[in-house]
């Protein structure tokens, strides 16, 4: 299949003003006769809900928690990105396109990127007029802070809680339009299907996570801004209910599935005590810009400090090996995510990690502390400081933190066009679910500027084009294809329901987690990939043969909620290891051990891997079909990032 | 350690529940008091036993989903966290813990530890928002706000929509949660035009949906894990007073 991104022809900066213009509009009597589905109310959704149905489309929402406000987007810590220049130190919406372009690793659309920093501007204006307390300074205006390794200081924060402000934001937005009658909105309600009648989206099949009433919905466009995937690692720092169940199912309704490799390792998180974890918690990337990253120097003081036959505050400072400013003197500290993360794994392989289990690195305020007094540091990091206390039970005003990286994000997602689109007609995915804008890594602070950017400005546009291709028809769940969907989710829940094996949903989970870490983690390998891909086949097997799921479906259960999601998980981690055979390149957060430089960096192949990989579903254990999407660049020269 | 755990059992809303004695044996004091129910429900689901239900999510203490309590007390017994941040070590071997889901008439029980929040979802619905589109608004920077109000809306603003302050007061009064969603826009200069209107609306959904009066008990304040004081209290009540006799004006001249 030839796949069109409709990347407008033009100038960068002309494109998506002139796309706009180009886009068909709806006559606004007609906007009433339109229902739109949004699955999905984090960041993306809930923002794209209410700016549908501010414009006068019936919107029908739905989430998997009690409440929109507890979308995973709630726990971003950081920040977002906008390239309003308010610090008059270079930035502009041209830069801010290039820096994420090369952050990417060059395997990111032009088109698409440029638009997400022309726009970045206004969702800051949005958010302010909503209410939304962004961090201040004396004068009144708004604070920046530099993040994540970037030049200029351009990352919006709301103290260490951005990410909930912005979605209090969306989500107040988002409730006036539930208020006037506009949106309907499901909460503690899954998603299991997409509804497809004459090769369009029209409609899904969801279940009441209370009662299991399994329902049907029908609308003229259904919208997925459902998260990303980072839990198919078990560990991972998503929240707990993350997953990729709805992306899954409309991947096997047609839409082809992109990039599916791409995942970020974040590097500094709180390393795992024991098999009993469940979660991993993220320690902000603000705290690079003070803390020092070190190893000890040798793998015999490691030993000792592992055993605590020595302390770290003990340690030499000629003993200490602050590895990243070592190798990269000009960035030091602050190298993109990838970098920082790949080298802790290669410290800890060398048997220098330290903490009780050795897999962990610290992160050192000593000399911050020393340098801007112990009250600076806790005004600007207290609650991080406060929260890694809570946890490990270590002071780290007085000890260094132990970090390590965890899974994080996830790049890849369903395929779109600019538009975003799917390859399935009608189905349109935002936010961190789809593949589009950050290529083979992203950059702090800008997923929650790109799920924003879709939501409240991209999207808003696009859909109304296609309703007023399609027309005002009324649509309803009266066409067969509702029915034989509703049914093939029913046969799949009652296939689960029988599942009366020896061994828990969690410890399939956790297993399917062990081998994604260990083989399509942060380092990978033709013959590492390939033996994932025997184990991943047997697990499924093994699943489906020896699970327990307890219950019945009229039921708040749990344990088949799990279920689903899980098995889902494991077909999509087929495809991840499929997909990171198949780039022998190493890109941003793929790193092929088979391509690096002579100093071990990751090194791109361009002439063969300067495309998107965009995966098309065959049926049931049939191998997926790869369809590539070359990537053109105009604007920017390609060049081996550098960050020495 | 070696833990006894009383857990309120209860199928579903419309059947009656009991507490239920399980064994926590092998608990680590690094785990987490959820990842503890975790290590219990995977003994359960073994046994093939229905686990024990509660809500839970993003497990950093900002999505306000988890809840229970622990001992007597919303979140646990120590101050200014959710349950999914305390730890083990809080706890001693051989402790005996009672674990109850939030006990409210406007909170009524789902399954076992899980209950129904809706009701603050339909107060934030009656008013909780400014009315701006998207699009068309100012620029960021031609709002200036001071910092001091800036930094006093952030911390009503920090609300995580948990319901243990609910849960904490002997009338299941919502005040210090609905006052601090009326505070956060009360301050800021955005939230003005919509001021007085809001926290009519708010208060009345507020009323409607059964919540308890406040009688300055300060239980509330002493176990919200995200530490909204009281202040915003008093600034619903005046600014709830204003609309009401703005109200009566209105209607005076009619
Ligand atoms: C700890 C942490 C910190 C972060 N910090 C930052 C930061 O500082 N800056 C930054 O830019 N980014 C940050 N990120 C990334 C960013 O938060 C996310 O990428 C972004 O918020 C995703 O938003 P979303 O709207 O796409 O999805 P989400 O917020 O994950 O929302 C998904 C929605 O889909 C619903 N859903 C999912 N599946 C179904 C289904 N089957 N049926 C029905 N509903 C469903 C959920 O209920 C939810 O409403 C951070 C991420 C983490 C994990
Ligand atoms: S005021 Fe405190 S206790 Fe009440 S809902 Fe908000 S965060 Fe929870
Ligand atoms: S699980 Fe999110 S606050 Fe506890």
């Amino acid at each position: 299949m030839i796949l069109d991104a409709k990347i407008p022809a033009g100038p960068l900066a002309e494109k998506w003003s002139k796309h706009k213009f180009n886009l068909k509009l709806v006559n606004p009597a007609n906007k009433r006769k339109y229902n739109v589905i949004v699955v999905g109310t984090g960041l993306a959704g809930a923002s794209a809900a209410a700016s549908l149905a501010e414009l006068g489309y019936n919107v029908t929402a739905f989430c998997f928690q009690d409440s929109p406000r507890r979308a995973h987007s709630i726990a971003a810590q950081g920040g977002i990105n906008a390239a309003k220049n308010y610090r008059n130190d270079g930035d502009s919406v041209y830069r801010l396109f290039y820096d994420t372009i090369k952050g990417g690793d060059y395997r990111a659309r032009e088109g698409n990127v440029y638009r997400l920093a022309e726009v970045s501007v206004n969702i800051i204006d949005q958010c302010v007029a909503q209410g939304v307390p962004f961090a201040r300074e004396y004068g009144g205006l708004l604070d920046n802070r530099s993040f994540g390794g970037a030049q200029v200081s351009r990352t919006f924060y709301a103290r260490g809680q951005t990410g909930q402000q912005l979605l209090l934001g969306a989500y107040s937005a988002l409730n006036r339009q539930i208020h006037e009658g506009k949106v309907k909105m499901y909460t503690r309600t899954e998603m299991l299907d997409v509804v497809v009648v004459d090769g369009k989206a029209q409609g899904i099949v969801t279940r009441n996570l209370v009662t299991g009433a399994i329902e049907t919905h029908a609308g003229h466009a259904v919208l997925l801004a459902t998260g990303g995937y980072g839990n198919v690692f078990y560990l991972s720092t998503n929240a707990m209910g993350c997953n990729v169940t709805a992306a899954w199912r409309a991947h096997k309704r047609g839409a082809f599935f992109a990039n599916p490799c791409y995942t970020q390792i974040h590097p500094t998180c709180i390393p795992v005590t024991g098999d009993h974890q469940s979660k991993l918690t993220l320690m902000s990337e603000s705290l690079r810009n003070d803390g020092r990253v070190w190893a000890p120097k040798t793998v015999e003081l490691a030993q000792k400090l592992r055993k605590g036959e020595l302390k770290v505050t003990d340690l030499k400072e000629e003993d200490r090996d602050y590895f990243l400013e070592r190798k990269y003197p000009s960035f030091g500290n602050l190298v993109p995510r990838d970098v920082a993360s790949r080298n802790a794994k290669e410290v800890v392989d060398e048997g220098k990690g330290v903490g009780a289990s050795g897999v962990a690195v610290y992160l050192d305020f000593a000399e911050s502390i020393a340098r801007l007094g112990e009250d600076t540091v806790r005004a600007k990091y207290g609650n991080l400081f406060d929260m890694y206390y809570q946890i490990t039970d270590e002071d780290p005003y007085k000890v260094p933190m132990r970090i390590y990286p965890a899974v994080h994000y996830t790049m890849g997602g369903l395929w779109v066009d600019y538009n975003l689109m799917t390859t399935l007609p009608g189905l349109y995915c935002l936010g961190e679910a789809n593949f589009s804008d950050h290529g083979a890594n992203r950059l702090g602070a800008s997923a929650l500027m790109q799920g924003l950017a879709d939501g409240y400005f991209v999207v808003p546009y696009t859909v109304g084009d296609y309703l007023a291709t399609i027309g005002p028809k009324p649509i309803d769940t009266t066409h067969p294809a509702f029915a034989q969907t509703k049914k093939d989710v029913e046969d799949r829940i009652q296939q689960l329901i029988a599942l009366k094996g020896t061994k828990t949903v969690d410890e399939y989970h956790r297993e399917l987690g062990h081998i994604m870490w260990e083989y399509c983690g942060m380092a990978r390998s033709a013959e590492g990939l390939n033996k994932a891909k025997g184990l991943i086949a047997q697990l499924k097997v093994d699943f489906w043969k020896n699970a327990i799921v307890l219950g019945e479906n009229e039921e708040f259960n749990s344990s088949l909620e799990k279920a689903g999601r899980v098995a889902d998980f494991i077909e999509l981690g087929a495809l991840m290891i499929e997909d990171a055979l198949n780039r022998t390149e190493s890109c941003g957060g793929h790193f092929r051990v088979e391509s690096q430089t002579e100093e071990g960096e990751a090194l791109r192949d361009d002439e063969h891997f300067a495309y998107v990989a965009a995966w098309e579903y065959t049926g049931e254990d049939k191998p997926e079909v790869l369809n590539k999407e070359p990537l053109v660049f105009e604007n920017v020269k390609l060049t081996q990032r550098s960050y020495k | 350690m070696n833990l006894t755990l009383k857990v309120w059992r209860q199928k579903n809303a419309s059947t009656k529940g009991a507490f239920v004695t399980y064994k926590a044996d092998g608990i680590s004091a690094d785990m987490s008091f959820l990842e503890m129910l975790d290590v219990v429900n995977e003994g359960l689901i073994h046994k093939g036993e229905d686990p024990i239900h509660f809500d839970h999510d993003c497990r950093e203490g900002i999505c306000g989903m988890c809840s229970l309590y622990i001992n007597g007390q919303p979140h646990g017994p120590k101050r200014a966290i959710t349950t999914c941040q305390l730890h083990m070590r809080t706890f001693h071997d051989g402790q005996t813990i009672t674990i109850e889901p939030w006990r409210a008439g406007p909170f009524p029980v789902i399954k076992d530890l899980a209950v129904d929040r809706s009701a603050f979802d339909r107060i934030q619905r009656a008013g909780g928002y400014i009315s701006v589109n998207t699009g068309g608004v100012p620029d960021a920077n031609e709002i200036a706000i001071s910092k001091v109000l800036a930094d006093e809306a952030f911390n009503s603003a920090t609300c995580i929509g948990c319901g243990a302050c609910v849960a904490a007061c002997k009338n299941a009064s919502a005040m210090l949660f609905v006052s601090a969603k009326i505070s956060q826009f009360a301050l800021l200069p955005q939230g003005q035009p919509e001021r007085y209107n809001r926290a009519m609306a708010m208060v009345e959904q507020m009323d409607k949906e059964g919540f308890g009066s406040c009688t300055n008990t300060g239980a509330c304040e002493a176990e919200c894990p995200k530490e909204i004081s009281l202040t915003n209290i008093g600034r619903m009540n005046r600014d709830y007073f204003t609309a009401k006799f703005l109200k009566e004006e209105e209607e005076h001249k009619s």
